[in-house]
This record gives C-alpha cells, structure tokens and sequence, in this order.
C-alpha cells in the first residue's frame, strides 16, 4: 500500500536536491558587486518613494470579500453547467432545484449586503442607531437612558 | 460514466435541519426590514422556528434508525439527542442575548441568523457518518462562531478573540481536511464505515489519518495540548456568544468525536494510549490553571477545558469497555450545557451603558443587586461541582461508572480529584457573588426581567429536572436493548 507513495516520495527528493544545487551554485559561482543602484527596490523602472507599510482603508477588503462571494458563486455554477448539459432529465430537475435553492439563499445574502450599505464607501454600520439606547423597560428613568447614549457617542 | 441515481431523500430526517436554516433566512430578512427600536420580532420569529425543529426532533426519538441521502445523513439517537441539546443551547442564549447586546451596545440584529446558522452546522456535524459532511458542518458551525466573537467591534478584546479564534480555526480545519484526505487514501470511501473494511495494508494511512484527526478535533473540543485559545477566545467573545460557544460547539464536536472514534477502533491501539494522556492532561490544566484566574470567564473558560476531559473520559470508557453506549458523554454533555449557559448568562448581568466586568470583583455583592441571578448561580456552580441533588454529580456518576466498566481505574481517579479540586474555583465564584465586600466596589447589574429571568428559571431548573428524571433521560439516550449500532444500517 505504502509502496505506491514511492514515485512521490522520489520527486520530492529531487525536486528539493536540485533547487539546492541551483541556488547554491549560483550563489557560490555569480559574481558579486554591489552598486546603491542595484541595491534599491525594484519598481518597474520608477525610483521608488515613500514607505511601503501605508495603511490601506479597511473598506478595500469588505469589496474584496465580497468579490470573493460571485468569485466563488461562478466556479458553482461553471462546475454545475457542465454536468447539467448532459444529464438525463431526473439528473437535470434534482440538481437545478439544489442550484436554484443554493442561488436563493445566495441572493438573500447578497440583498442583506446592499441592505446594509456594505458597498458604500462612507461610513456605514449596520446596525441602526436607535438600538443604542437601551429599551426604556430596562431603566427607571430617561436621563440614565440618555447617559448610555452619551457613552457611545463618547466611544469613537 | 456511472449511472446517476436520485437519490432518496428521507424529509422528517432533514426536517429539523432545514427548520433552523429557513429560521435564521427569516431572522435575517426581518432584519433586512430595519426594525428601528428593537430586536424582538427576531427573537421571536428565532425562539419559534427553534421551537418547531425541536418538535420535530422529539418526535424522531422513536423513529427508527435510518441512513438518508446516499448515506450522508443519519437518523439515530446519539444525532437527535445531540441536535436537540443544540436547539435548547440556542434558545436559551436567544432569550438572554437582547438585555445584554441592548447593554452592552452592540444590539446587532445579525447574531440571531449567525446563531441560528451556526446551530445548523451543529446539527449538521452531529447526525452524518459522512467525513465531508461532518466537515461541512464544522465550518458552518465555526464561521458563525468566528463573526459572532468579534461582534463587540469597537472592543480590542473582541477583535482579538475573534481573529485568534478563526486563525486557530482554520488551522485545525485544515488538520481535519489532511486526516479525511488520508482516510480516503486507506479506504477509498469518506464514509466512516468503511473503516472496518479498510485493506490490511492501509493501517499505516488509517493511523496518521487518526492522528491528524485528534488534532483537528481536540482544537474544537478545547482539549489539551490543543486548547490555548479557549481562555481567551472566552473571555474576549461577548458573554452570549461564550455561552454558545461553551455549549454547541462542544456539543457537536463530542459528537463528531464519538463517531469518528468508534469507526476507528481498528487501529485503536494507537490512539487510545494518546487520548488517554489528552484526557488526563485536560482534566488537570482544565483545573489547575482555573485556580489563578482574575476573570470569571477566562475561569469558566478553563473549566470548559477540564470538562471536554471528562467527556473524553467518558468516551474512552465507552469505546475499550466495547458495548458502544455512549450514554455517560451524552448525559453529562446535556449537564453541562445547562449549567454553563446558566453561568454565563449570570454574567451577562454585569453588563450596562456599553461595559462590562467580568473579573470576580465585579460580581461583588450580586446577591443584593439580583438576587434571582445569584440564586440560580448556586445551581449552576452546585451542578458543576456535582453536589448530590444536582445533575452534575449523576453526570460524573456515570462517567465514573463507565471510566470503572472500560478498565480505565486511574481515569477514574484523576476524575475524582480533579473535580475535588475544581469545587475551590467554582465556590470562589459563589464567594464573589455572596460573601465578598459588596461595599468595596459597586457592582452593575442590569435588572433580571424578560427573557434573561426565563433563560436563568429554565436553566436551573433543567439541573434539578435533569438530575430526577436522569433514569428516563439515559433510556431516552440508550433506547431500547438493543445496541445502538448504525454500521450494519449503510443503504437503504
């Protein structure tokens, strides 16, 4: 059973032997002088300016995320087309109605997105701002309800 | 190319399942509807739907065993009880998750639906044989759980916990997905039943894939040496979503264990010498590291850690004694999920304007403040302890019992003395709440009313209810004589 590894087991070995031997040798072998110029960033001909640790907006990685979400939705429905066009009639109606109940959920998400302003770029939360205060069951008086206000207002 | 057959769909299996998808569908398009003052309409619509699967669930109890869906899904005792102990976990942190995001400020009406959502993935994970199913199900249960963490977005402690929680996450998942991928490469087949089958050759494969599987799980059961980020993941969630935490993700994952562990009695010999010493090493970390905390969560998060020990205890016992009842992990699983969602739901209290404390000083004269609160701590702590009346002490009883019956004497006694030794960490919780200096620092209690009373009430009663009715609760768990064996049921 094991034995069936071996050819794996075989590549690996030389795969890591000569990515050492190479590495090695040209760094033995290559000739080494060392120029300001050469030692700077590589920036596609451009001399480089600025740090390179720059904050990025958070907001670039909700979009990306969500990118991922119809990224990941094709690759489904690419995958699933191909069978689908082949398949016999039982085959066609049991996974188009998986699909349709997959793209259903899908589209609740997706709506839930726009809901919420996640695409906006200014400030958005998604949660309203009359839910900040507490239910006014919860406390004996207004003033103490509005002193929880002020707290969050106070937060940022 | 094979012949596609339809596959026969068993509807009153999926029933429970579909239930609490389509409920948190619902929550989230209530929320979708911007209800502006409150979040009660999704409680509401959440506590029904949670209300209608565990119907069904109860209504399975008696049905026979069955395979559904080509053999993905299972519908036998260990999956219904398990299931039904999730949808009771998420009720109850439904009822007291609104007064405490209403105070702590974060009233998102999005936890119901990660909640709901994350319950699914449970229920997912507790009743397939399937290896890619109880894979899917992990991931639906743990991607929730990683959003819900860091739900306190403005709280370092939150973020923190919930990017340590999905980093460490990810990495047993994939510890996972390498053990399936090698129980695929010694039998062929993602089914766990295959693994009696599996060649004479493959026990090499079979046994790495043990291995990787351990690791995999022992990170969602908070087992030692895999169990770093329970405390702090604990302690930085918000106090609901900890109690979900405690409670489901436990629940579904001594599940999976349960199942995974008795496919793979074939090479046994290898892995049962190692849980033993998980076991043994869980139970003493869990315990002795409790001891030192400041933070009533960070304690309860390690008392979680000793508890996953007992439960594997109790699953060891199960599998060498070689009967297959897994009972005594069942019953106290149901036990310790009261009691802990209880807890944290006393600590909930604490919370007010947006803060909350959570270290013991902080629990400071609670039995003035609320007193109903405090009342039903002792419950809780009694429970965990295992004093006489409560559910707790049949808990260990029978994991006592099963740990004796499986030759596992010295399980047995670390059990005993570790739970000695806990008593001093769960009585310096009642201590903090009672006897300590109320004076000293004034303790912020939010009023107990609504569904926070209920969730308190029905919790402490579940630790008396479970303890008198424990005869009928482990026939329910064991059914009939017969021995609650699924493997000889593969197909239909």
């Amino acid at each position: 059973m094991l034995e069936g590894f071996l050819p794996i087991l075989v590549l690996i070995a030389v795969a890591a032997l000569l990515c050492t031997v190479m590495v090695t040798l040209s760094w033995v072998l290559g000739p080494k002088k060392k120029t300001p110029y050469k030692a700077a960033v590589y920036e596609c001909g451009v001399a480089p300016f600025g740090d390179a640790n720059e904050r990025v907006p958070v907001k670039f990685y909700l979009v990306a995320i969500l990118f991922v979400l119809f990224d990941i939705e094709v690759v489904f429905l690419w995958s699933w087309l191909t069978v689908f066009k082949s398949g016999t009639t039982d085959q066609m109606i049991f996974s188009g109605a998986a699909v349709l109940i997959y793209l259903l959920l899908w589209i609740l998400g997706d709506a839930y997105a726009l809901k919420v302003n996640a695409i906006d770029w200014d400030e958005a939360t998604s949660i309203a701002p009359e839910k900040l205060r507490d239910t006014p069951a919860y406390f004996e008086s207004t003033e103490e309800a509005d002193a929880g206000l002020s707290t969050v207002g106070g937060a940022q | 190319m094979e012949q596609w057959t339809m596959p026969s769909i068993d509807w009153t299996t999926l029933m429970p399942t579909i239930i609490v998808i389509l409920t948190g569908c619902a929550a989230l398009i209530v929320e979708m509807l911007r209800p502006k003052q409150n979040n009660n309409l999704i409680v509401g619509v959440s506590l029904v739907g949670l209300g209608g699967a565990a119907y069904c669930l109860l209504s399975h109890l008696g049905l026979p065993e069955i395979s559904t869906l080509n053999g993905l899904v299972e519908r036998d005792r260990l999956g219904s009880i398990i299931q039904l102990v999730l949808v009771g976990v998420t009720a109850l942190t439904i009822l007291f998750s609104e007064p405490y995001l209403r105070n702590k400020r974060i009233a998102f009406g999005e936890f119901y639906p990660l909640a709901l959502w994350s319950a699914a993935g449970g229920m997912v994970m507790a009743s397939s044989e399937n290896l890619l199913m109880i894979f899917i199900g992990l991931e639906l249960l743990s991607i929730g759980l990683y959003c819900m963490a860091g739900l306190s977005r403005e709280e370092t402690k939150s973020e923190e916990s919930a990017l340590k929680y999905f980093l460490l996450g990810a990495f047993a998942s994939a510890f996972l997905l390498y053990g399936i991928a090698m129980f695929f490469g010694a039998t062929g087949s993602i089914s766990l039943s295959a693994a009696a089958g599996a060649p004479e050759g493959a026990q090499g494969l079979l046994t790495l894939s043990s291995m990787m599987l351990i690791v995999g799980l022992g990170f969602k059961l908070a087992l030692v040496p895999f169990h770093q980020w329970t405390p702090d993941v604990y302690q930085g969630a918000p106090t609901n979503v900890t109690a979900f935490m405690a409670a489901a993700s436990k629940a579904a994952a001594a599940a999976a264990a349960i199942r995974i562990f008795s496919a793979f009695v074939p090479v046994q010999d290898f892995w049962m010498p190692i849980l033993y010493w998980m076991a043994i090493l869980s139970m003493a970390v869990g315990s002795f590291s409790a001891l030192v905390q400041k933070d009533v969560k960070r304690v309860l998060g390690y008392s979680s850690i000793a508890n996953a020990g007992y439960i594997l205890v109790a699953i060891l016992g199960a599998i060498k004694s070689g009967d297959g009842n897994f009972a005594a992990a069942i019953y106290y699983l149901v036990v310790y999920s009261a009691a802990t969602v209880g807890a944290f739901a006393v600590i909930s209290v604490t919370a007010k304007a947006g803060t909350e404390g959570t270290r013991f000083e902080d629990l400071h004269g609670m039995w003035k403040k609320a007193p109903l609160a405090a009342g039903t701590l002792v419950f809780f702590m009694a429970s965990m302890i295992g004093i006489p009346p409560l559910a707790g002490f049949f808990g260990k009883l029978l994991i006592f019992q099963t740990a004796v019956n499986g030759g596992y004497v010295d399980l047995a006694i670390v059990l005993a003395a570790t739970s000695v030794a806990s008593a001093f960490y769960y009585l310096r919780i009642m201590h903090a709440a009672f006897a300590a200096d109320e004076t000293a620092i004034p303790t912020q209690a939010a009023p107990v009313r609504g569904g926070l009373k209920a969730s308190l009430i029905i919790c402490a009663a579940s630790t008396l209810i479970l303890a008198f009715g424990a005869n009928k609760i482990i026939t329910a768990i064991e059914g009939e004589p017969e021995p609650a064996v699924t493997v000889a049921l593969t197909g239909e």
